[in-house]
C-alpha cells in the first residue's frame, strides 16, 4: 500500500507529465491518499487547489486534512449560501469564503467543482481533484484553466454522471460533455500514468471477491483484511420471537450475520417503485437487526464494537424509495438510520448495508436500473453485511431484458457491463 | 413511467378511449404551421424519395423524385422543397411583434414545422447536414436556394433539442405529452395508431381503431422509411419504368404520373392525420406559459433570420468543439429544469405527480400569521408563518424550498411537517414594507392553496472557457481554421 501511494506521489510530484490517474475500488484508502498528497505537498511549500465533487465531500476532507496536519493553513472556498459544518469550523486553521481572494495565505484551498467552475482568476502549479468519476467533462473543462498539473482520484466503478436532458448529438466525440471526467482525460492524453490501489481496507473477503469480480472484472483487487478478521455477533435473543414473520427476518440476519451475505426474497410481484411489502420488510430487517443488539469484531476493534444506529444504512435507487422508507423507520429504534439514494451513499462507509434491489418488482430493466455502478454502491458500502432485499424473479426479469442500448462508433466500451454485473451479482446471492 | 401515467394508461385500456394526461396545452401550435410529411428510399442513407409539404391541410404540395439516386435530380427536388421552406419563412418575418417593448425587434411570428413521428426529424437533420454545405459553384454545383435551405433545416432540427421549444415537432411525441393510450410506447410511435386511440373514427373504441391502423394498406407508414412490400410490389417496378423510359416522352410523363400517384397514396393519408392532430390540439387551451416559450423561439428566429440576412451567422460546423458541447449542454438543462417546472406550475394534473411523491402539496390554509416578523438577522425582515391543512402524503424535510403557482414570486420555506399539516415561512413577493404585507400577497386562513419544489426562476448560464482557452485536459485549443464549406463536401459520397 505504501510503496503505491509513493509511486504515485513521485508521478504526480516529479516534473514530466501533466497529471496522475488513481483508480480506486470501494474502500482502498483513497481519502488517505489525498489526505497525504496534500500534506506532502503543501509541506514542501507549494500552494495546492483541491476539487471535490459535494459539499459533504469537501467538508469531510478538511476535517481529515486539519486532523491530520494540525498546522496547515486550510481555506474553504464556498458559495454564499454555505452554512459552515461543526468539523470544519471546529479547526482553527481553516478559513472559509466566497472570495478567492481570502486564500492568499492558505496553503491548501479546497472548494466543490461548481464553486471552483466560478473562480475566473488565480492559477495553482498543481490540484488534487477527488472522485473525478463522478465530475461530468464539461465541469473539468469549467475547472481546467485553473491547474497546470492534476492528480486525478475515484473510483471507477461507481455512478456515471449523468443529465436531466438526453440528447446523441456528441456521442463518440472524445470531448462528449456526458462522460466523466477522467474519460475524456484519458481520450485527450492517453499516456497520462494509470495507478490502482489494490486492497481493499472497507469490504470484508466476503464480499471484496464478488464485487471485484463482479463489477472490476479486469482491475481486480483484495481484502486487505483476513477472514478471521471480521466477525459479526448478536449479543441478545430478539424480544417477543415466535411468530413466523420473524422467523423469516432472523433467519436472512443470520445468513448475513454468517455470510456476510443475505437475500431477503419476497414473493414475485410486479409492483409500483415504492413497494409497500419491500418497504416494511426493509423496516423491519433494520428494526430487527437493532434489537438483536449486533456487535463487530474488526482489525479496528478485535474486543467488538457495537453496531449502533450511525453504523447501518439503508439504499434504494430513487428518491421516494428512500422517503417511504425513512417514513416506515421514523418512530422506531431505527428512525436515525441513514436512509439514501446509491447517489448520494457513494464514498460512505458502514458496519451493516440493507439495500433494496433496483430491479425489485419492475416489469422492465431499464438502463437506469441495470446500471452497474448504482449496484456497486449499493454492494460495496459495508464492512461485515449486506442484507439485498428483492422481489422473486430478477433473474427471469434480466434474461427477457438483455440490454438493448444503441451503440454509437468511436464510443469506448465501458466495463463492466450491468447486465452482466447484475447476473453475476445475483447468482452469488442466491447460492449464499 | 409515473405512477399518474401508469393509471390514465390502465384507465385508458379499460376505458377503450385516450386519457388526457394533461389539464392544458404544453405546445404552441402556430396558427399557419408547415406540415411536411417526407419519404426517403430505403438502403439509402438520405436519399429523399418524396414530400408533402404546405401550410393549409387542402392545399398539399407534392414533390417526388423521379430517380432518388440520381444526384443531380435529387437537389433538384432539394430545390423546389427549398422554394416552399424558405417563402414560408420569409414570410414568418413579414411582421414586428409591436408589443414586445424595449428596444428588441421581434417577429411577429416564426415558422414551425410539423413531421409526422420522430424519424422525420432525423431526416430534417441529414436533409440540413448533405445541404448546407454545398456550393452553387465548383464541383457538382447546386441551385443557390439549396444551401439555404440546409442551414435552415440545420437550424430547426437543433431547435427541437431545446426543451420546450416548438419550432420543430414530432406530431407522435406531442401527441404522447398529452395523451396516454392503453398501447405500448412503441407503439404510439405510429401515428395512426396513436391517433385511433385519442380520436377513433365513428363507432369504434381505441383498441379496435389502433388494430385497423397497423395495415400498412389502409394506414401507410407515416415516413421516412415506406412500407417494403409498397417498396417491392410498387415502389420498385415504377421507378424501373421511369428509368426505362429516359428516351420517349410520352412514355416518361405517364411513368411519372404512376409513380406521383404511387407515392401521393402512401403519403396522404399521414398528411390527413397530421392535421387531423393539429385540430385535435388546437381545441385545447393553451398553458399559461406557452406563450412566453414561443416568444424565446421568435427570439430566436428573429437573430437568426436577421444574422443570415446579414451574412453574420455563425457557421454550423459539422461537430460540435469542447466548449460549443458544454456551453450547449448547460444552456439545455437549464431550458429542461424551466420547461418541466412552468409545465407543473401551468397544470395542476402535471403537479399532482409531484403531490403523489410527497414533493408537492394541496390543502387549506387553517392558521396564518402575516405580520410575523424575524429579528434575527442583521436587518429586521417579513417572514409570515402559515399552516396549511393537506391530506395529501407529504415527504418534505424542513427547510426545503417551495413555490405555489398562484405566488410564483413568493418563497416558502417549510418549517415543519406532521401527518396532517405543513407550516411554512413565506419570504419576498409581499411588497416593501418591513411589517405589513401587500394585500392578497399572504394566502388567507380558509384559501386553497398547492406548494410545489419547482421554480421557473432564471438560472443564469454557467462560465467556460473560452474556445481558444481550451484547457490540455479536453485537447487544447481546436485548429484556428473558421469552418466554412469546401469542394471536398461536395463530393462526399452519400451527398
Amino acid at each position: 500500500m505504501t510503496n503505491v501511494i509513493d509511486g504515485i506521489l513521485r508521478d504526480f510530484g516529479s516534473a514530466a507529465g501533466r497529471g496522475v490517474v488513481v483508480d480506486s475500488p470501494p474502500g482502498a484508502g483513497k481519502s488517505t491518499l489525498v489526505v497525504r498528497a496534500a500534506r506532502t505537498l503543501a509541506e514542501a511549500g507549494e500552494r495546492l487547489m483541491v476539487v471535490a465533487q459535494t459539499n459533504e465531500q469537501v467538508d469531510d476532507l478538511i476535517d481529515r486534512l486539519a486532523t491530520a496536519a494540525p498546522t496547515l493553513a486550510i481555506g474553504r472556498l464556498s458559495a454564499s449560501t454555505y452554512v459552515p459544518a461543526q468539523r470544519v469550523i471546529k479547526h482553527g486553521t481553516v478559513t472559509v469564503s466566497g472570495a478567492v481572494g481570502d486564500m492568499a495565505a492558505s496553503a491548501v484551498t479546497i472548494g466543490t467543482a461548481a464553486k471552483w467552475a466560478t473562480v475566473t482568476d488565480g492559477s495553482w502549479e498543481r490540484a488534487i481533484v477527488d472522485e473525478a468519476y463522478q465530475m461530468r467533462s464539461d465541469m473539468l473543462l469549467r475547472v481546467a484553466g485553473r491547474f497546470s498539473r492534476a492528480l486525478f482520484v475515484g473510483d471507477p466503478g461507481q455512478l456515471d454522471p449523468f443529465s436531466v436532458v438526453a440528447v446523441e448529438r456528441w456521442a463518440g466525440l472524445s470531448w462528449d460533455p456526458m462522460q466523466s471526467a477522467v474519460a475524456v482525460l484519458l481520450r485527450h492524453n492517453p499516456d497520462l500514468p494509470v495507478h490502482r490501489l489494490p486492497v481493499s481496507w472497507r469490504l470484508p473477503p466476503s464480499a471484496a471477491e464478488v464485487v471485484s469480480s463482479a463489477f472490476y472484472p479486469f482491475t481486480p483487487f483484495e481484502a486487505g483484511t483476513k477472514p478471521a478478521d471480521r466477525r459479526l455477533e448478536f449479543s441478545a435473543r430478539a424480544l417477543g420471537g415466535g411468530a413466523r414473520h420473524d422467523a423469516a427476518l432472523d433467519e436472512t440476519l443470520e445468513t448475513a450475520r454468517r455470510t456476510g451475505w443475505a437475500l431477503h426474497e419476497l414473493p414475485a410481484r410486479h409492483t409500483v417503485r415504492t413497494d409497500r411489502e419491500a418497504v416494511a420488510a426493509i423496516a423491519d430487517l433494520v428494526t430487527r437487526l437493532l434489537q438483536l443488539g449486533p456487535v463487530a469484531y474488526s482489525e479496528h476493534a478485535p474486543d467488538g464494537r457495537p453496531v449502533t444506529v450511525d453504523r447501518v444504512a439503508v439504499g434504494a435507487a430513487h428518491r421516494d424509495q428512500v422517503a417511504a422508507i425513512r417514513q416506515a423507520l421514523a418512530g422506531t429504534v431505527a428512525a436515525d438510520v441513514t436512509v439514501d439514494t446509491a447517489n448520494r451513499l457513494q464514498g460512505r462507509e458502514y458496519d451493516v448495508t440493507v439495500i433494496l434491489h433496483p430491479l425489485s418488482g419492475r416489469r422492465d430493466a431499464s438502463a437506469f436500473h441495470l446500471e452497474a455502478g448504482r449496484l456497486c454502491v449499493l454492494a460495496s458500502r459495508h464492512r461485515h453485511a449486506c442484507v439485498v432485499v428483492a422481489r422473486a424473479g430478477i433473474a427471469e426479469l434480466l434474461d427477457t431484458h438483455p440490454s438493448a442500448e444503441p451503440v454509437h462508433l468511436n464510443v469506448p466500451v465501458r466495463f463492466p457491463d450491468g447486465w452482466e454485473a447484475n447476473q453475476a451479482m445475483l447468482a452469488h446471492l442466491s447460492s449464499s | 413511467m409515473s405512477i399518474l401515467t401508469a393509471l390514465a394508461r390502465a384507465e385508458a385500456v379499460e376505458s377503450g378511449r385516450a386519457q388526457p394526461l394533461t389539464t392544458v396545452r404544453h405546445t404552441h401550435i402556430a396558427e399557419r404551421p408547415l406540415v411536411l410529411v417526407p419519404l426517403s428510399l430505403a438502403g439509402e442513407a438520405a436519399a429523399p424519395l418524396a414530400a408533402i409539404v404546405g401550410t393549409e391541410p387542402d392545399q398539399p404540395r407534392l414533390l417526388v423524385v423521379a430517380n432518388p439516386r440520381d444526384r443531380t435530380q435529387r437537389f433538384d427536388f432539394v430545390a423546389e422543397l427549398a422554394r416552399v421552406v424558405l417563402s414560408y419563412v420569409d414570410g414568418c418575418a413579414r411582421s414586428v411583434d409591436t408589443g414586445a417593448g424595449g428596444t428588441k425587434l421581434r417577429y411577429a411570428e416564426a415558422p414551425q414545422v410539423i413531421v409526422p413521428n420522430r424519424g422525420g426529424i432525423e431526416f430534417v437533420r441529414l436533409l440540413g447536414r448533405s445541404t448546407r454545405f454545398r456550393r452553387p459553384f465548383g464541383p457538382y454545383p447546386v441551385h443557390r436556394t439549396v444551401p439555404i435551405l440546409g442551414q435552415w433545416l440545420t437550424f430547426l432540427r437543433e431547435r427541437a433539442d431545446h426543451p420546450g421549444s416548438s419550432m420543430l415537432l414530432a406530431m407522435t411525441e406531442v401527441l404522447g405529452n398529452h395523451w396516454a393510450t392503453g398501447q405500448s410506447g412503441l407503439e404510439d410511435a405510429n401515428l395512426a395508431a396513436l391517433l385511433g386511440w385519442i380520436d377513433p373514427p365513428g363507432g369504434l373504441d381505441g383498441a379496435a381503431a389502433a388494430a385497423l391502423a397497423e395495415d400498412p394498406l389502409r394506414s401507410p407508414p407515416a415516413g421516412p422509411s415506406t412500407d417494403p412490400t409498397f417498396d417491392n410490389e410498387i415502389l420498385a417496378p415504377a421507378l424501373a419504368a421511369v428509368a426505362r423510359s429516359d428516351s420517349d416522352d410520352f412514355a416518361r410523363e405517364r411513368a411519372l404520373a404512376a409513380l406521383t400517384a404511387a407515392v401521393a397514396d402512401q403519403m396522404r393519408p399521414t398528411w390527413d392525420l397530421t392535421w387531423q392532430a393539429v385540430r385535435l390540439l388546437r381545441g385545447r387551451p393553451a398553458g399559461a406559459s406557452v406563450e412566453a416559450r414561443w416568444a424565446m423561439d421568435r427570439d430566436v428566429f428573429t437573430m437568426y433570420h436577421m444574422a443570415l440576412a446579414e451574412g453574420t451567422a455563425l457557421p454550423q460546423p459539422r461537430r460540435d468543439s469542447a466548449v460549443a458541447a458544454a456551453g450547449r449542454l448547460d444552456r439545455l438543462e437549464r431550458e429542461q429544469a424551466r420547461y418541466d417546472a412552468q409545465r407543473a406550475l401551468d397544470d395542476p394534473l402535471v403537479m399532482a405527480e409531484f403531490r403523489l411523491s410527497g414533493e408537492a402539496f394541496t390543502g387549506t390554509v387553517v392558521a396564518a400569521s402575516p405580520n410575523r416578523v424575524d429579528t434575527s438577522g442583521k436587518k429586521a425582515a417579513l417572514r409570515p408563518h402559515i399552516t396549511v391543512q393537506t391530506e395529501d402524503p407529504v415527504r418534505l424535510e424542513p427547510g426545503a424550498l417551495l413555490v405555489s403557482p398562484a405566488r410564483l414570486a413568493q418563497q416558502a420555506m417549510v418549517v415543519s411537517v406532521s401527518s396532517v399539516d405543513v407550516v411554512l415561512e413565506l419570504s419576498k413577493g409581499m411588497g416593501r414594507s418591513t411589517k405589513q404585507p401587500a394585500p392578497g400577497s399572504v394566502p388567507e386562513v380558509g384559501e386553497r392553496v398547492t406548494y410545489g419544489p419547482v421554480t421557473d426562476a432564471y438560472q443564469p448560464p454557467g462560465r467556460f472557457p473560452s474556445r481558444d482557452d481550451t484547457p490540455w485536459t479536453h485537447g487544447g485549443p481546436p485548429p484556428a481554421v473558421e469552418y466554412g464549406p469546401s469542394d471536398n463536401d461536395a463530393a462526399e459520397d452519400w451527398s
